[in-house]
């Protein structure tokens, strides 16, 4: 029995690691002992930044698998970071459940969810266009409905205690940012290495023919519409998660932020900038966007220009300039550069 | 509530789903030729309202008058901006024109508010508190202006379309790209036409709207899903279809912010686009896509 187990875990290290060059392995290793050690580098409102570049990485990489994998357009996935958020925070501040026990139950709801867009979406077929603006109306629809959501405390937003935390209950996600950095650090990697393998599996392989070729995937005898349906599942789940932390973290809710079609639009950001499908792609992209998102802040202030608005500006011209210049994302081409072409995914 | 209640809210509604059909109709055309989404819609039409608005508090411009300089200007931006920005992505990955285009959304908002501030701006017209009554029903005159402009107005494209030269050159593009091509259309400049022609349409749609609410500039992502909304109803690519699509939307608007709370009204509008993508998905009046 333990063999066997031990066989198993070989093979799936085996897989994990199979193709991955010493360049790159290497490259990992230096990120992830850079990350580990941050904490004890960086002020705390470095800290923060850092927290909120691994929430995009994690959500980014969350979207990829929908998008990126299978190919399947999502611009509404705030719709389950509010699902998970709402309902672990309720769970929380009505019934003192934890988080954790939240994460159980939010991400039943979240696949759910998904499970109900994907088939009626995949059902008749709908695709392409079609299929992401039906993701932005389900997403409009929850902000709209838990807007008047009583139970929720409506458009009043729902607040979860806060106070000065000596010690870090991390059953309880009470704390300061250093705990959370390590939460958002553990499910970043986690993801990754979940992603990672989905790719070099089966349902990987079927994802990528799906998102190359729907007809053709369906001929060479692909069920398309099962594997459709795993990819926004996995996807909804894992976004769930980031909800219950996004809740945790910031410690309130408001319907018109949490499902906003902004919070959809700032998830798909990073992986389109850091590289659709790739694996390294939402991370990446995730630190160049938050990074140049808070250069602007402290530039502008340091400049000492007040002006409402004008961040939004340098960034979206930013942004224009990328997606001109750079249409495959950032990592793509500086993967070439590194000499990483093959790991780029 | 007497029926008359439920008649005049419900006109008012068909009124203002006429200025929305007029919006959607842009979108439309450029989504119906171009194969382009523009998630920047509603934001290119709050260029139009406020282009509106400073003209009229400046230079006391009515906007009716303004109606089709307005919509000049923005047929100009447009065909610049499918000449520099878009032409190149035609062919590239919807995720990325979509970037693009929220991109273009997000500076036209910011811009916006740096140059006119986050206040409410009004055009109070002479005829703006004006009324005609019908028997019992009761018309509001910047409604009503409204809403016949915007028939005017998509009358004046209906026509284009179906008997003009560029027109019929235009449809031809949407139809077979290779083969409008081999005939030797100058493809790349009939989409910047197509693309001008969806910007006059909004911008028209944007100076008519000024009549009926008021303009802040983060007004625009709000009127850029309605736009969806519509054009999916009606059928994407149909030009009745959107017309069709603003009057039902408009009307189904009105009819549930009376029966319900009116901040709970775009819920329903989301909701019958749900129910027709679902049962109908090429729209109302759309063919069904291969």
């Amino acid at each position: 029995m333990a063999d066997k187990f031990v066989a198993k875990f070989a093979r799936l290290v085996a897989r994990l690691t199979g193709g991955l060059t010493l360049r790159s392995a290497g490259l990992l290793v230096a990120l992830f002992a850079a990350l580990l050690a941050a904490p004890y580098l960086v002020n705390d409102y470095l800290l923060t930044v850092l927290i909120i570049i691994l929430y995009f990485a994690y959500t980014g990489q969350a979207w990829n698998i929908m998008m990126g994998f299978a190919g399947q357009l999502s611009l509404g996935h705030a719709i389950y970071v509010g699902l998970g958020g709402y309902l672990a925070a309720s769970l929380f501040v009505r019934f003192d459940i934890g988080p954790w026990f939240g994460v159980l139950a939010a991400i039943p709801v979240a696949v759910v969810c998904g499970a109900i867009i994907g088939f009626l979406a995949f059902r008749f077929s709908v695709a392409g266009v079609y299929f992401a603006i039906l993701t932005i109306a389900f997403a409009e629809f929850a902000r709209i409905g838990f807007d008047h959501l009583d139970v929720v405390n409506a458009s009043a937003g729902l607040f979860l205690p806060v106070g000065q935390y000596v010690h870090n209950d991390l059953w309880r996600l009470r704390g300061n940012p250093a705990m959370f950095y390590y939460v958002i650090l553990a499910a970043t990697v986690l993801i990754f290495i979940l992603c990672r393998l989905l790719l070099k599996s089966r349902i990987g392989y079927f994802w990528l023919a799906i998102r190359e070729d729907e007809q053709a995937a369906r001929a060479t005898g692909i069920d398309t519409f099962r594997y459709k349906m795993y990819a926004v599942m996995i996807s909804a789940a894992a976004t769930s998660f980031a909800g219950v932390f996004y809740a945790f973290f910031y410690n309130n809710l408001f319907p018109e932020q949490v499902f906003s079609i902004f919070r959809s639009i700032e998830i798909i950001l990073g992986p389109i900038i850091g590289g659709v499908g790739t694996l390294f792609g939402p991370i990446l992209g995730a630190f160049v966007l938050t990074g140049l998102a808070e250069t602007l802040n402290s530039t502008l202030i340091a400049l000492g220009v007040d002006l409402p608005g004008a961040k939004q500006v340098f960034y979206g011209v930013c942004l224009l300039f990328v997606i001109v210049a750079l249409p495959e994302g950032v990592w793509p081409p500086l993967a070439r550069r590194l000499g990483l072409a093959g790991d780029s995914r | 509530m007497p029926f008359d209640v439920y008649l005049n809210v419900a006109v008012s509604g068909v009124l203002t789903g006429l200025v929305y059909g007029l919006m959607a109709l842009g979108l439309s055309v450029i989504f119906g030729v171009v194969r382009v989404v523009n998630f920047a819609h509603g934001e290119m039409m709050s260029i139009a309202m406020y282009l509106a608005v400073v003209l009229f508090a400046g230079l006391h411009l009515d906007p009716l008058i303004m109606l089709l300089p307005i919509s000049a200007v923005l047929f100009v931006f447009g065909y610049i901006l499918q000449v520099r920005l878009i032409n190149p992505f035609i062919t590239r990955p919807e995720y990325t024109q979509f970037l693009l285009l929220v991109a273009l959304a997000i500076i036209i908002v910011n811009t916006l508010l740096i140059i006119f501030g986050p206040d409410a701006r009004t055009i109070q017209t002479s005829y703006a508190y004006d009324s005609f009554q019908l028997g019992s029903l009761i018309l509001d005159a910047p409604k009503l202006y409204a809403g016949a402009a915007a028939i005017v107005f998509a009358a004046a494209l209906f026509v284009f379309f179906r008997f003009s030269l560029i027109g019929k050159a235009i449809r031809a593009c949407a139809d077979n790209y290779t083969g409008a091509l081999v005939v030797g259309l100058d493809v790349k400049h009939l989409y910047a036409l197509t693309f001008a022609l969806g910007a006059a349409c909004v911008g028209a749609a944007g100076v008519m709207m000024t009549l009926i609410v008021d303009v802040t500039p983060t007004i625009g992502p709000t009127y850029t899903l309605l736009a969806f909304v519509i054009v999916i109803t009606g059928g994407l690519g149909s030009m009745p279809g959107a017309l069709i699509g603003g009057v039902l939307i408009g009307l189904t608007e009105a009819l549930a912010g009376l029966l319900f709370t009116p901040s709970a009204k775009s819920m329903f509008a989301f909701g019958i686009l749900v129910l027709v993508l679902l049962f109908r998905p090429q729209g109302i009046l759309g063919k069904r896509a291969t």
